[in-house]
């Protein structure tokens, strides 16, 4: 009868493979260095916790069929047991070995995504300002000059910096193919640093809840040779309107959009909150941490 | 506030729908205590009450409602995601209703679940007559109705919060929500709150001060341990959900600038206080159910708990670092690498000293004698279920990873894998347990199997598959998605799984019926042969608990003085003091709702009224001469041999 | 009510009142968390100024210095106050308490005062987040001190008519400790906030 419960997820698993046509999932199926060192510390962590997971069944599963009332004779009176040192040492120790193990995991790889990829050769990164406002992206490319709404096309083999901020309720980018999501604030900067190792289109979307239009709430991410990025760039610069304080205004306030490009960008006339591009960035660094160290101490007291 | 903008939600035929039906049933429920002429018994026997055990079965009661309320929200949500591009609700009706269901299933139905047990079997497992503050007590319970009246109104008048369960500013600020949903919110939260805090310093008072004789701390029941631990985490927790959300409704009805996006307003300083609050109240709601599995599975092992000291110390251990990791709930916020990884190590800290219950609840079945009962089920389907919530907890944990699980719906499948077999399976567990302590007989085995089947098998049918769509790049929080996402069928499934659950709980609810007409009536109030001091009074519970208070030398004495043929309850019986009923908690509970409901409306006039008559609650009670009452031994013998059947 | 325990105060004497004491112990744990937040809020906000002033425009010292001395010697007062409560007379315990109050009623009145200079000078608690945490963090104080006078006075009321006893003696002597709190928490307010903010 309990051997059901046991079976269960292993049956739910199988069945929901089935289901999602053997397709691998998103997550499993990184086109960037960021998003492969993620999806490789995922699949680290899963064998883990499945070892783990099998040693609770085994025990249960053990216990259930030896110790069963109905195995046992009507006068057999289960004895009082303490507890056990030896045990109880053991399975406080082994947990913790593994704990320190992950958390040197994460460390590590948390600091690889939330640097700049390497090997890419000393191609400085190209920097896109990713603004949220309800419901809608906006890419601002400044080296380029250009401005897209509700999709964003990046270069291969070259390292990109998004810098995101919002203009309304907090939002996350996401992109799951290339990179791990990260908040877009409205009065800080953050940042992701991914870059793509192959052409294709990607979702990219909002996973932080921000309202009515949430769901809608999607983008294209193109990646492209150099070459056409370049072409794209030029056709955007020739052929579209400069985007004027005005008109990003009214784009501001209108809820749902299409695609639009403009010639031009928003950050000269509405720069980013408190643009650390600027100032020097290992500082910022600093001062975030020192903060926050501020707040876990004053919890601490709790 | 005009008419038209009061009953502006009523414009959906749904919530239309809903409100009719909460009106229809108010005058039915009016209608049926006229008739019957049960209105004097209903006040006098419960809503004045300040016995322990009847406010637990209240809390229990309205927790039962609420589950009802927050299940159906549960099963709009998963019908209208089971199919691709469905229209069953819009956006916004959507955004309610995943809010409400947050806010009422935590809040409103594991919250009061677990707070009714606790008033219900604490003092009878300590051998006391009551808790500390009776009249307190009472007062805790009619404001957490208080509460949950007042979010369960907002749905038809005014408008329900829509920003999620977690209120982030600025979504929850004024100018993106400039309804009366989050004022709702700020003061449901705010009453009810207020009412949990003084269960808190309630119960540490009971537990610390009103053990039997020779009931050391390191004598004490798990469940007891348990309440004990979570009641210090409420007390130190709730305050700052006070202060969080007296600063939303400063900033929201106010102008200040707390968290708004500009005078350097700070948005994510509501996150940080939501979350020292919020993760400290998942161990609010899991510690005392820990504390359950620990009764029930020693109960039905016929064997004493395993590791007792390493339970306890895993269960403080736990609360200490429940304070540590609020921030894995934001890591995306743009930490450095070392904040990350630190929280990161604390949050994965937790599971050592989880795992070290696990395995002692295991070992503790060892060489047992297992009969599987109704709540033993429940207990043993949590461990397998728990330890898929705990894996993938620590998974979450890993800062990194979370990059690519944050905010999709393999968290959501997380922390229903954590809380559902923790929290629902506990306080169910505990429910079959001690329900015939509470009325005398037990509820039907039959029935109450199949029910457990229902909600074991159902529950992972509706979540396993979310694991695997978070994986998927599936988002939470979206009311509908695209065909060519291809997240429909398991959706579906998901959908269907959340159905048969929902059959279970209606066996549940069956069966209080089908058990009260049929079950056969217990006369040595220790049915399941148990353990701890609560079986050691009759059932149902007289009013003093316990006619001789008994003297405890060593857990579980209760167990051993029945194997040795010895009775603990036996001696000279005494007059026994008592406190007076008092229909004051429910009233002021009724003034400070009026106060909130204004407070929301902004209609500062009666705002003023009900705070001035709150204040004249408590001068009433500071200057009442209320002595309690006497029970005198010859109705103490009477009761007694009433209760033992001898009439 | 129940039995009497001679042996030890007045106020501790039968099980209630040694639960009602126990009870408000955890009561003021629970006010020490609710403050130490709003420090908390207010350390994180109070550079965050916006357009508005900060703390070393509008602070003025003489006021709170005055706060200070009158909230300090009340603690004092109501010390003798429970001295006088223990010892049995009642007329000196009352005469204390009454001080006790006027005080907390002259330190409400400064503080009173001192936020109408603020808002005088254009700085209210719509002006930025700093004003916003200072205000509520001053407010809140000054609301518990405003319950206290209430709360003694109430007190002070039933010792008058019922003379002291064991319910009444618990009472004033948790109110002790209610106003010892509250002098604890200002004291914090004038170092962090104050004296934090001129220097």
């Amino acid at each position: 009868m309990k051997k059901k419960v046991l079976i269960m997820p292993t049956v739910m698993a199988f069945l929901a493979l089935m289901l999602s046509g053997c397709q691998p999932l998103m997550i499993f199926d990184p086109k960037g260095p960021n998003a492969k060192t993620l999806s490789d510390t995922i699949i680290l962590s899963i064998i883990v916790m499945a070892v783990i997971l099998l040693v609770v069944y085994v025990l249960l599963v053990n216990m259930l069929t030896k110790y069963r009332a109905s195995k046992q004779t009507a006068d057999y009176e289960p004895p009082h047991e303490e507890g056990s040192k030896v045990l109880e040492i053991t399975w406080t120790v082994i947990p913790i070995l593994i704990v320190t193990v992950l958390a040197i995991v994460t460390v590590f790889t948390t600091s690889k995504v939330e640097n700049q990829p390497k090997g890419y050769g000393d191609k400085k990164p190209l920097v896109v300002y990713a603004s949220s406002s309800n419901w809608k992206w906006h890419f601002s490319y400044p080296e380029q000059g250009i401005e897209t709404v509700n999709y964003v096309n990046i270069p291969t083999d070259r390292p990109i910096e998004f810098r995101l901020y919002s203009f309304g309720p907090i939002t996350s980018f996401w992109i799951p193919q290339l990179a791990g999501q990260k908040y877009a604030m409205s009065d800080m900067v953050t940042k992701i640093h991914l870059a793509a190792d192959e052409e294709g289109s990607y979702m990219g979307r909002n996973s932080n809840f921000n309202g009515e239009g949430f769901a809608k709430m999607e983008f294209e991410t193109q990646a492209m040779s150099q070459d056409d990025f370049d072409e794209w760039v030029n056709d955007v610069k020739t052929n579209e309107p400069k985007l004027t304080e005005a008109k990003f205004n009214k784009l501001l306030k209108t809820s749902f959009v299409g695609r639009e490009s403009f010639s031009s960008t928003h950050l000269s006339f509405s720069p980013a909150p408190m643009d650390m591009s600027k100032h020097n960035d290992s500082k910022k660094e600093k001062d975030d941490s020192k903060e926050s160290h501020e707040m876990e101490g004053m919890d601490m007291s709790h | 506030m005009s008419m038209e903008e009061l009953f502006a939600p009523m414009k959906e035929p749904m919530i239309l729908g809903a409100g009719i039906s909460i009106v229809v049933g108010a005058i039915a429920v009016f209608a049926g205590l006229t008739y019957f002429k049960k209105w004097g018994w209903l006040y006098k026997n419960w809503l004045t009450t300040v016995d322990h055990k009847k406010i637990g079965v209240m809390y229990i009661f309205v927790a039962l409602v609420m589950l009802f309320r927050g299940g159906i929200d549960a099963l709009l949500m998963r019908a209208q995601t089971a199919v691709p591009e469905n229209g069953l609700l819009n956006a916004e009706h959507y955004n309610e209703i995943f809010t409400t269901h947050g806010l009422i299933m935590i809040i409103f139905m594991a919250m009061p679940f677990i707070i009714g047990l606790m008033n219900v079997v604490v003092p009878l497992q300590i051998g006391a007559r009551d808790v500390a503050f009776p009249r307190l007590n009472a007062l805790s319970f009619w404001l957490f109705a208080a509460g949950a009246g007042l979010l369960n109104i907002s749905f038809v008048i005014g408008g329900s919060p829509n920003a999620g369960w977690s209120s982030y500013f600025p979504l929850a600020g004024i100018e993106f929500n400039p309804g009366v949903g989050n004022n709702y919110y700020a003061w449901a939260l705010q009453i009810s709150g207020l009412g949990t805090l003084m269960t808190g310093i309630n119960f540490i008072t009971t537990i610390m001060k009103m053990r039997a004789p020779g009931m050391k701390l390191m004598k004490m029941p798990m469940f007891t341990w348990s309440a004990l631990i979570t009641n210090i985490i409420i007390t130190f927790a709730f305050p700052v959900l006070t202060v969080a959300l007296a600063l939303m409704t400063l900033d929201r009805q106010f102008g200040t600038k707390f968290f708004a996006m500009q005078d350097g307003g700070m948005d994510m300083l509501w996150a940080n206080l939501f979350w020292v609050w919020g993760h400290p109240e998942v161990y609010i709601v899991i510690l005392p159910a820990f504390g359950i599995f620990s009764e029930v599975i020693s109960t039905f092992s016929r064997k004493n708990l395993f590791g007792y000291t390493s339970m306890v110390f895993s269960m403080v251990l736990i609360s200490l670092l429940s304070f540590m990791v609020w921030v894995h709930h934001f890591y995306t916020m743009g930490h450095g690498v070392m904040v990350n990884g630190i929280f990161s190590t604390t949050t994965m800290l937790i599971a050592v000293p989880t795992g070290v219950k696990i395995f002692n609840w295991l070992l503790t079945m060892r060489h047992g004698k297992i009969s599987f009962t109704t709540p033993m089920l429940y207990a043993l389907a949590f461990i397998p279920i728990f330890t898929i919530g705990g894996v993938t907890g620590v998974m979450l944990a890993m800062a990194s990873a979370d990059y690519q699980y944050h905010n999709t719906m393999f968290l959501v499948a997380h922390f229903h894998y954590v809380l559902i077999p923790g929290t629902v399976f506990g306080v169910l567990a505990g429910y079959h347990f001690w329900w015939p302590k509470i009325f005398g007989f037990r509820l039907n085995e039959k029935l109450g199997k199949a029910a457990f089947w229902c909600i074991a098998v159902g529950f992972n049918v509706a979540f396993f598959p979310l694991f695997i769509l978070g994986l998927d790049g599936y988002a939470r929080r979206m009311y509908t998605y695209s065909a060519d996402t291809g997240f429909g069928p398991l959706n579906m499934l998901s959908f269907a799984g959340a159905l048969v659950m929902a059959v279970g709980f209606m066996l549940i609810c069956y069966n209080i019926y089908y058990s009260f007409r049929h079950s056969p009536r217990d006369l040595n109030g220790d049915p399941w042969d148990a353990r701890s001091l609560e079986w050691a009074t009759h059932s149902p519970v007289p009013e003093y608990n316990f006619a001789i208070v008994p003297k405890i030398n060593r857990l579980d004495e209760f167990w051993y003085a029945k194997k040795e043929g010895r009775d603990i309850t036996a001696g000279k019986y005494e007059r026994i003091h008592m406190p007076n009923n008092s229909g004051a908690p429910m009233w002021m509970a009724g003034v400070l709702f009026l106060f909130s409901f204004f407070f929301v409306f902004s209609v500062w006039s009666l705002v003023i009224v009900f705070a001035v008559a709150t204040l004249g609650f408590m001068a009433y009670r500071s200057f009442e001469k209320d002595e309690g009452h006497h029970i005198e031994v010859a109705e103490i013998e009477a009761t007694e041999r009433r209760l033992r059947g001898e009439q | 009510m129940s039995k009497e325990n001679k042996s030890v105060p007045l106020e501790y004497s039968t099980e209630e009142n040694e639960l009602k004491i126990f009870g408000f112990w955890v009561f003021l744990g629970a006010e020490i968390l609710l403050f130490a937040t709003l420090f908390s809020v207010y350390f994180a906000l109070v550079d965050r100024t916006g357009s508005g002033p900060t703390g070393k425009e509008i602070f003025e010292l003489p006021p709170v210095l005055v706060e200070t001395f009158v909230l300090l010697t009340s603690s004092f007062l109501i010390g003798l106050g429970v001295h006088a409560m223990r010892i049995g007379r009642t007329k000196a315990m009352m005469v204390f308490y009454i001080l006790t109050l006027l005080l907390g009623a002259v330190f409400l009145g400064v503080e009173i005062n001192e936020f109408l200079t603020y808002i005088h000078d254009g700085a209210t608690i719509q002006t930025n987040a700093f004003m916003s945490s200072l205000m509520t963090l001053l407010g809140t104080h000054g609301a518990h001190v405003t319950f206290g006078l209430l709360w003694g006075s109430g007190i002070l009321m039933q010792i008058k008519k019922r003379g002291l006893n064991a319910k009444t003696a618990n009472k004033a002597f948790i109110f002790s400790l209610y106003w010892h709190f509250l002098d604890v928490v200002w004291i914090f307010i004038f170092s962090f906030v104050y004296l934090k903010g001129v220097l």
